[in-house]
């Protein structure tokens, strides 16, 4: 069946229609995991775009040695917020944007398991956003690294507000994000339509549900860290005080043993873009389906036994850096069969070399030059020399954003027809591909060099002997480039949203279940639940497959292949909510007062107990659960 | 690649890790040309095979539906192994590299240096001869150094790419590095470990003598202060005596014995001030004395109102003290 033939069946609904309909009280009371996810993309976009300024203003810093356009402590302000902000008010939600928005549709749920939990989340993660750059007003922007090593982050080192601004909105956005690692653990769990085996889930739904037992896993250890820095500022403890017999080490063990595999937080859902992009677009199922679903597995397994390669110029002893230096090549293992299994894909295939696939094999291409410098700081000697330098920051650049923002681009690219129900502009798409892939190798890849050179991360300026301007002036010049490249993204999409060709429910002639669907989808998503009966049920009506082989079996796929207009019979969804809201205001009013008012917390305690017993006993409009 | 890529110009980069003049940081530099060799190969083959499959079997219209291929047991094994046994072949040289740099050194020779983080410089005492010195350290070419790291307030991390890979200064630790240095010459390093507002300011310059050279160092340093000869420095120390200075800087021989800031001595005979930030010279050491906070900002030495004649005199002073 073609793409035109599903638009006809489905109709096209207008941007404007459904989804979309309703006025800001709606939005505010929603719970409907659309366009929780919506929301969660336009806040995190907007969180972007301001780390994005930052990045550029500690490119304009250093694109001349010994230049004085920013104080060293503005400086180190700024490099402070853009790694805060891109790691968890930017990469995070941007991919929890896309969990909420695609998960329920891959698996045929109408909502995630706890809808009003979704909704805290999100409140969780604006307000811990608001809060922390509340900071800037107040001239107190956290100046200790996104990683805040004690004890330059101690009351002592780091008197003022500014780490109280770090810990406590990281408190904060840490509880929305356990809320919806628990959510989305539930909801791939036990709200998949029937048939919906595991071995017949989409990588992307795969890649959600390993990542919500990272989310589960690892943000504990650091919510405990939060905590422990918070008591040692605000009530004297010594958790970290080398000279009360602590050791600051521990604050670097509990930041990495969650730092990184939050680094597979943010990357494996990129994988999970790319693992449904590539076979769609090459008109061929994912080669090797269990290999490349076991492969993430073992990625997450396997990132929380290499925490220590973050700090193998501590001095810990060669048993253990030897340990974590192996474990930590372990992990090229897994990731290089991803990547085989990508290219194996396309190898007789058709390509279409659509916006999604442009950037999905920019992530296969650039993704691989950050795994091969990762595996040179693995080998612990080898990074005695490279940790802590511009070398690193290539390396991570490379994966975050030659992996995560050109997997989300992808997505962004892949799933905008299904959000709006409109095409974006395949012209305006390649010029942001190419500009974006330009810039992005013309700002990092010099990095490697700066870094081997001498230059140390973390400084606001640079000796002119050093040798090192010419490096540094291609890459500030990189940065900029990457900043107009945003320009065809915005351009874009405000064009198609305004004008764009009606989508139809299967643009691509994709092969997953959120196709199924009218785009945007219904309130109820769908009319009729589907049954499916294998792998990507969309395009094989004669085979079921394994690794291997493929089988002739009855024909089938997914039934109702398409979804009705109507359902046939009432369908009974979560009614809208302010409790979340109010909840979530009540915790954001308890984190400021533990600025320093423990009135305040109380009040705040109020309004958050007001909120859940609002939450517990609220009525449902449309009768029993 | 960088390695291949630089080759040749060493001199032009005076804190390159691609430039190894020691023994420690050549095996690290030999590990990473080897890994790098590796992942050059590995480059091209999966760049190339990414490049050729999407040329190859770009869609062409009209043309039938792909054939399914849902995977490939013997391929999936191969695509296992193969860098599985490349990580081995890395793994083996970086397992033997770390039970050498990662342990303390076995020379019994070695001459053994404190090197104390504070923030932002570097203070470097020599337990065995009697020196304290500050952001310059003389070693003797051919020789072992036994560094002893130690932090007087934040973490820090001490690196003189050419000489040694980075070592942390962790409070209530005290780590070690080592390494001998194979040629003369002036070494950069600097902090890498963030330590606050001035970390990009706190380098350091190892200087590597030859024996003969480094021995006329070593007794120039164990003594005190030299004698003043011309007007212009004794009217210095007046100046320097006279004001805050003698809180926190000591010279050894005067009434001076601070102890919160670098141990001036010897200050004239050092290449730079400021941890490595600037050249040595009278005008430098002047404007360092007059606008200190602008310099360096947040160094924690204050802007001293002085006249500009008693600016003249304490710089005369600072640099008769070699």
């Amino acid at each position: 069946m073609t793409a035109s033939e599903h638009a006809l069946d489905n109709g096209d609904a207008g941007v404007h229609e459904g989804l979309y309909a309703g006025g800001i009280w709606s939005w505010v009371t929603t719970v409907d995991h659309k366009r929780i996810g919506i929301l969660y993309f336009l806040t995190s976009l907007v969180f972007l775009l301001v780390a994005g300024v930052e990045g550029q203003l500690l490119r304009l810093q250093l694109a001349r040695p010994e230049n004085r356009f920013l104080d060293p402590d503005l400086y180190n302000q700024l490099f402070t917020m853009h790694g805060t902000t891109m790691v968890f008010f930017a990469g995070m939600p941007l991919i929890v944007a896309f969990f909420n928005f695609v998960v329920p549709l891959q698996i045929g749920a109408r909502d995630v398991a706890f809808p009003r939990l979704n909704a805290l989340s999100y409140w969780l993660f604006l307000f811990a956003g608001l809060f922390l750059y509340s900071s800037v007003p107040l001239r107190a922007m956290p100046d200790g690294g996104w990683f805040a090593y004690m004890p330059l982050t101690s009351s002592e080192y780091s008197p003022g507000l500014g780490m109280d601004f770090y810990v406590l909105s990281l408190l904060l956005a840490g509880i929305g994000t356990i809320a919806g690692g628990v959510n989305f653990f539930v909801t791939i769990l036990n709200m998949r339509a029937p048939g919906m085996r595991f071995m017949r889930l989409p990588l992307f739904t795969w890649m959600a549900l390993i990542v919500s037992v990272l989310i589960l896993l690892a943000f504990p250890p650091f919510t405990v860290g939060l905590v422990f820095m918070m008591f040692d500022r605000s009530f004297g403890t010594h958790f970290f005080d080398a000279a009360a017999g602590a050791d600051p080490v521990l604050w670097q063990h509990l930041f990495w043993v969650f730092g990184h595999p939050e680094v597979y937080i943010l990357i494996l859902p990129a994988f999970g873009v790319v693992s449904d992009v590539i076979p769609a677009f090459s008109r061929k199922s994912l080669f090797g389906y269990p290999v490349v679903v076991f492969s993430g597995i073992l990625i997450a397994f396997l990132g929380f036994g290499v925490w220590v390669h973050h700090m193998f110029s501590v001095g810990l002893g060669p048993v253990v850096n030897a340990v974590f230096g192996g474990a930590t090549m372990l992990i090229a293992i897994p990731t290089g069969i991803k990547i085989f299994n990508w290219i194996a894909t396309m190898w007789g295939g058709q390509i279409r070399f659509n916006t999604p696939m442009l950037f999905a094999i920019g992530l296969v291409g650039s993704f691989t030059i950050g795994g091969l410098s990762g595996v040179m700081h693995a080998s612990p000697p080898a990074d005695l020399q490279q940790t802590d330098t511009y070398f690193v920051v290539a390396h991570f650049h490379y994966v975050l954003i030659g992996g995560t923002v050109f997997g989300l681009f992808s997505g962004l690219y892949y799933w905008f027809p299904k959000a709006t129900g409109r095409m974006l502009s395949e012209a305006l798409g390649k010029a942001h591909f190419w500009l974006t892939f330009i810039a992005f190798n013309v700002t990092f890849f010099p990095m490697h060099f700066s870094g081997l050179l001498g230059m140390p991360r973390r400084t606001f300026t640079y000796a002119e002997g050093l040798g090192l301007d010419v490096f540094n002036l291609i890459s500030t010049i990189g940065a900029f480039m990457f900043t107009f490249a945003f320009i065809p993204l915005f351009l874009n999409l405000w064009r198609a949203w305004r004008k764009g060709e009606p989508a139809g429910a299967n643009p691509w002639d994709a092969p997953t279940l959120e196709w199924t669907v009218s785009s945007p989808p219904p309130h109820y998503n769908f009319a009729v639940i589907p049954t499916v009966d294998r792998r990507d049920p969309l395009w094989h009506p004669h085979i079921e497959v394994g690794l291997g082989w493929a089988g002739e079996v009855e024909p089938g796929g997914v039934s109702p292949r398409v979804q009705p207009k109507e359902p046939p019979e009432p369908v009974h969804m979560p009614d809208p909510s302010y409790w979340p809201l109010v909840m979530g205001i009540g915790m954001l009013v308890m984190t400021a007062g533990a600025l320093g008012s423990l009135g305040v917390v109380l009040l705040g305690l109020a309004v958050t107990m007001l909120g859940l017993f609002g939450w517990a006993f609220e009525p449902s409009e449309s009768g029993a659960h | 690649m960088g390695a291949v890529v630089l080759q040749g110009c060493n001199g032009e980069y005076p804190q390159s890790a691609l430039h190894p003049s020691s023994d420690f940081a050549t095996r690290l530099d030999d590990l990473f040309t080897q890994i790098v060799w590796w992942a050059a190969g590995v480059f091209v083959i999966v760049e190339g095979a990414l490049i050729y499959t999407i040329i190859r079997f770009r869609a062409r219209p009209g043309a039938p539906r792909p054939k399914e291929v849902h995977g490939h047991i013997a391929m999936e094994i191969g695509w296992t192994l193969a860098p599985a046994l490349i990580l081995v072949a890395i793994a083996i040289p970086t397992i033997q590299t770390i039970f050498i740099v990662d342990r303390p050194t076995t020379d019994e020779d070695a001459l053994v240096i404190e090197a104390i983080g504070r923030q932002w410089w570097w203070e470097f005492r020599y337990p065995e001869l009697g020196i304290v010195t500050a952001n310059e350290a003389h070693v003797p070419v051919g020789r072992t150094v036994d560094l002893r790291l130690r932090s007087a307030d934040v973490l820090h991390s001490f690196w003189v790419p050419r000489l040694g890979g980075k070592r942390d200064l962790v409070p209530g630790h005290e780590n070690q590095l080592w390494f001998k240095p194979d040629s003369v010459g002036v070494f950069w390093g600097q902090c890498a470990e963030y330590c606050g507002t001035a970390h990009a300011l706190m380098g350091t310059r190892v200087i590597v003598d030859e024996p003969a050279d480094f021995d006329a160092w070593v007794a120039l340093n164990q003594g005190s202060a030299v004698a003043l000869t011309d007007p212009q420095s004794r009217a210095g120390r007046g100046v320097f005596m006279a004001n805050a200075c003698v809180s926190c800087h000591a010279v050894r021989g005067s009434a001076a014995v601070g102890q919160f800031g670098p141990d001036l001595t010897h200050f004239g005979g050092r290449l730079t001030l400021g941890a490595g930030i600037l050249e040595n010279t009278r005008e430098n050491v002047i404007r360092w004395l007059d606008s200190t906070q602008h310099i360096k900002p947040g160094s924690l030495m204050p802007d001293v109102e002085l006249s500009d004649e008693q600016l003249e005199q304490l710089a005369a002073y600072l640099l008769a003290l070699r």
